[in-house]
């Protein structure tokens, strides 16, 4: 049987919050910074999403049907799109018409939801699905949870929701001696499978591609087809999930990260053993070989590969337990902008931003942090919160 | 290694944060096995010296004869170029100077002290004529003491260091604890500018006590960059330091705690603290200390109409000062400009939260403290609203204050001047 390269990328964009000073409490409640959002988003627009799409496209048609993608744009990314970069969204919606693009499911916010509120997530992930395919056309099938947090009753509640096929991160702690080159199923539910990122190879391309001080470098698609080849020979699957910025915004067009993707599909489908498939078509096409048990949550994030990026300290679980005592009030409430607001808040974003753990390491987090410091971060983001609490109908 | 080191103070005697980073410097290059001799205008013989060897300067015959004071003033050059500035210390008129002055004094002199200097050691008055004198002194203390390298902290000092550096040839570092710019902001004395600068031009080695301050010294005094380096400082806190105390008010106390001057930043405090106000009742305002800008401070509070929420307490020292940190929840340093800035450290030590402005030095070492421009008075009542309104920002930012806060030591800031005498002395070899 053919063994099988998966590629997914994450396409999100948060709702960056304007300076919300205390003063505003109680008497201007609208919260973000419309400039750093559209100015954000049509970069990104112009150095990533509507040039890679052009050469994916391109892609898909030289190769004929044999290279795949999967996406997974969150609901708060596409509600950006409209509003900021339409013919970026138009550009994702013509690959979907390809019928080589997957696009997955997620939470409509990039929320942190299924954390704290089984009910709260299925809504998020239902209006999610609504979402893709209004625009796509598609049903999803499969499942991406915000920055692939995973755990086992995470994992039950979204087979409960019908999807057969989930992605995560392949955790060093949790895999021990596996390779995470396989199918796995969840622990409570065999009925879900799993796909887990190979981190060594989707951050060969995600973090160290321009990196001249890496041994590897340059990074050629002949030096990575050999590296997958090598993984390959005994494994069934190798899952490449990454930001989709990664091209052209974290790797800048200059590093030749464009050159890079473009060659690499021959360079693959030249092993004649090796397939590139969808992350729905891997889990059908395998056999999963065992259950992963994941009784802690994990996510992709640090080296840490837990939630501690978002929930690890006290000001993020204050700003967390805060918003989601809204969670009933903003439900019957019945004012969609309140609702609205109430999703954009729960963006998992904003609880990055409050990490401390980037005194110390992290210069990922700095790189996406529009705060100084997490304090700065958590203070505004409460000032904001606090008008909201107002807005909540008593 | 054995430095000669040329300071004011010296605890327990001392006037500000100069003498106790001498303390704390002097410990750990001890630790080091560096030797200190350390050198201050006017000892009183109960500083503690298990770090240091100290030498009174008020002890030091400056000269026996005639011909060594000559000899003093063949070498240091430096000293006639001051001569207009002090016109007494030209070397022709200095020796009439001295010659009159013997003539008239001599038999005083040396009935009470020998041929020596009587300092102050304060900052009165007669400060120029002491430096000049304790120059001089160093001249004749570099010719007695046999060491590697010169030490001098702070512009009252640096004219010692050029002299006992012209005297002995050996190596002179200077470490820059403040700036005439930040004592006085762009209205300087010009005076102490040029002496500050001859120091900064005649070192081998320039250290400051932060980047802010490495950078007035390159920028203001247009000090080669490479010269210049950066050593914060630090602080031995032996234990954590939280008192009971009983409060007279239900209101949250956010104090200010400092000398009410220009570079202290008072008016911001009290603009925020109008900006607090507004929005919340339950919180009372304290700005306690003294300072040329007192008076306009209270009349700007009530201009403001906020006097029944803002109190001064005057000049407070010593337990009053522990006392009101243990009283406040919000601790607020929102200085213009601030070299290092010790007593946000003391804040945090006593477990209060902290708002430092960014033009600050000790901002650049602090994690857990609130960062603020001094002059974002927004930014400020909001950084303080913050604290009062939201628990988990205070309860972190007290834990890991703490701990950071602990985890400063001289030991690393002493490794970091040997490794700058070190190289200093390589390149000299």
């Amino acid at each position: 049987m053919k063994k099988t390269l998966c590629l997914y990328f994450q396409v999100h964009q948060p709702y960056r919050l304007r300076q919300y000073r205390f003063f505003d409490i109680g008497k201007n409640s609208y919260y973000y910074d419309d400039f750093a959002n559209k100015t954000i988003m049509n970069r990104v627009a112009n150095r990533c999403y509507l040039p890679v799409n052009n050469l994916l496209a391109s892609l898909i048609k030289k190769y004929n049907g044999a290279f795949k993608v999967a996406f997974s744009i969150s609901g708060i990314a596409i509600e950006q799109m409209e509003q900021y970069a339409p013919a970026a969204l138009e550009s994702f919606k013509e690959l979907s018409r390809t019928g080589c693009v997957e696009f997955l499911a997620e939470t409509y916010s990039h929320s942190l939801s299924s954390l704290i509120s089984p009910r709260k997530f299925k809504d998020q992930v239902a209006m999610h699905v609504n979402t893709v395919e209004e625009h796509f056309g598609m049903k999803p099938t499969a499942f991406r949870n915000t920055e692939l947090i995973y755990s086992d009753t995470i994992g039950e509640m979204v087979a409960d929701m019908g999807f057969t096929t989930m992605l995560t991160e392949g955790a060093r702690h949790i895999m021990g001696w596996k390779s995470p080159n396989y199918l796995y199923v969840n622990a409570i539910n065999p009925k879900l499978k799993l796909l887990l990122r190979n981190f060594r190879l989707s951050d060969d391309i995600a973090f160290r591609f321009s990196n001249r001080s890496w041994g590897d470098w340059p990074l050629t698609a002949e030096k990575y087809a050999g590296w997958l080849a090598q993984a390959l020979e005994k494994d069934d699957i190798v899952n490449v999930f990454m930001d989709y910025e990664s091209f052209g915004e974290h790797q800048p067009a200059e590093s030749g990260i464009f050159d890079f993707l473009a060659a690499l599909p021959g360079m693959i489908l030249n092993h004649a053993n090796t397939e590139i498939l969808t992350p729905s078509e891997s889990a059908r096409k395998h056999q999963p070989i065992a259950p992963l048990h994941v009784p802690y949550a994990i996510s992709w994030a640090d080296e840490e590969r837990d939630v501690s990026a978002w929930l690890g300290n006290e000001l993020q679980q204050e700003a967390f337990n805060n918003l989601y005592k809204l969670e009933d009030p903003v439900r019957d409430s019945r004012d969609p902008v309140l609702q609205r607001d109430f999703r954009r808040l729960q963006t998992s974003d904003h609880f990055y931003y409050m990490c401390t753990k980037f005194f110390s390491d992290g210069d990922v987090h700095k790189y996406f942090n529009p705060y100084d410091t997490p304090y700065e971060a958590f203070i505004n983001y409460m000032n904001v919160l606090s008008d909201l609490t107002l807005r909540v109908p008593k | 290694m054995k430095v000669l080191m040329f300071g004011w103070e010296f605890p327990p005697h001392i006037a500000g944060g100069l003498g106790t980073a001498c303390d704390g410097l002097t410990r750990g290059l001890a630790k080091q096995n560096v030797e200190v001799l350390f050198v201050m205008p006017s000892a009183s013989g109960d500083e503690d010296q298990s770090a240091v060897r100290i030498i009174n300067a008020s002890d030091v015959v400056a000269f026996e004869k005639k011909e060594e004071a000559r000899q003093i003033f063949d070498n240091v050059h430096f000293l006639k170029v001051t001569s207009n500035l002090i016109p007494y210390l030209g070397p022709d008129e200095f020796e009439e100077a001295i010659d009159l002055e013997r003539e008239k004094e001599w038999n005083e002199f040396r009935i009470s002290f020998g041929n020596k200097f009587k300092f102050s050691g304060k900052y009165g008055k007669n400060l120029m004529e002491e430096v000049m004198r304790y120059a001089l002194v160093a001249a004749s203390i570099a010719r007695q003491y046999d060491f590697d390298i010169i030490h001098a902290h702070d512009w009252l000092t640096y004219m010692a260091g050029i002299a006992a550096k012209k005297i002995s040839g050996k190596p002179l570092v200077i470490h820059v604890h403040a700036t005439e710019f930040d004592r006085s902001g762009e209205n300087i004395n010009t005076q102490v500018y040029e002496l500050e600068k001859r120091g900064m031009d005649q070192a081998d080695r320039v250290i400051a006590v932060s980047n802010l301050t490495r950078d007035i010294v390159i920028r203001k005094y247009h000090i080669a960059p490479e010269k210049v380096m950066t050593v914060h400082n630090a602080v031995d806190f032996k234990t954590a330091e939280s008192r009971e105390i009983e409060r007279g008010v239900p209101e949250k106390i956010v104090t200010f705690l400092g000398r009410i001057t220009y570079q202290k930043g008072p008016e911001y405090f009290i603009e925020a603290a109008y900006k607090v106000l507004q929005k919340c009742k339950n919180v009372r305002f304290v700005m306690a200390g003294s300072g040329d800008m007192f008076n306009r401070s209270v009349r700007r509070v009530a201009k403001l109409g906020i006097s029944s929420h803002f109190h001064f307490t005057g000049f407070l020292q010593g337990e009053d000062v522990k006392n009101m940190f243990a009283y406040s929840d919000v601790y607020v340093m929102p200085s213009v400009s601030e070299p290092f800035g010790i007593s946000p450290l003391e804040a945090m030590r006593a477990n209060v939260p902290t708002i430092i402005s960014k033009q600050s030095g000790v901002a650049e070492v602090l994690n857990h403290a609130i960062k603020v421009d001094f002059w974002d008075v927004n930014a400020l009542a909001d950084a303080i609203f913050g604290l009062l309104n939201y628990p988990a920002l205070s309860r972190m930012t007290v834990r890991c204050g703490l701990e950071e806060v602990n985890a400063m030591k001289w030991d690393n800031a002493a490794l970091k001047v040997k490794n700058i005498y070190e190289s200093v002395l390589n390149e000299k070899s």
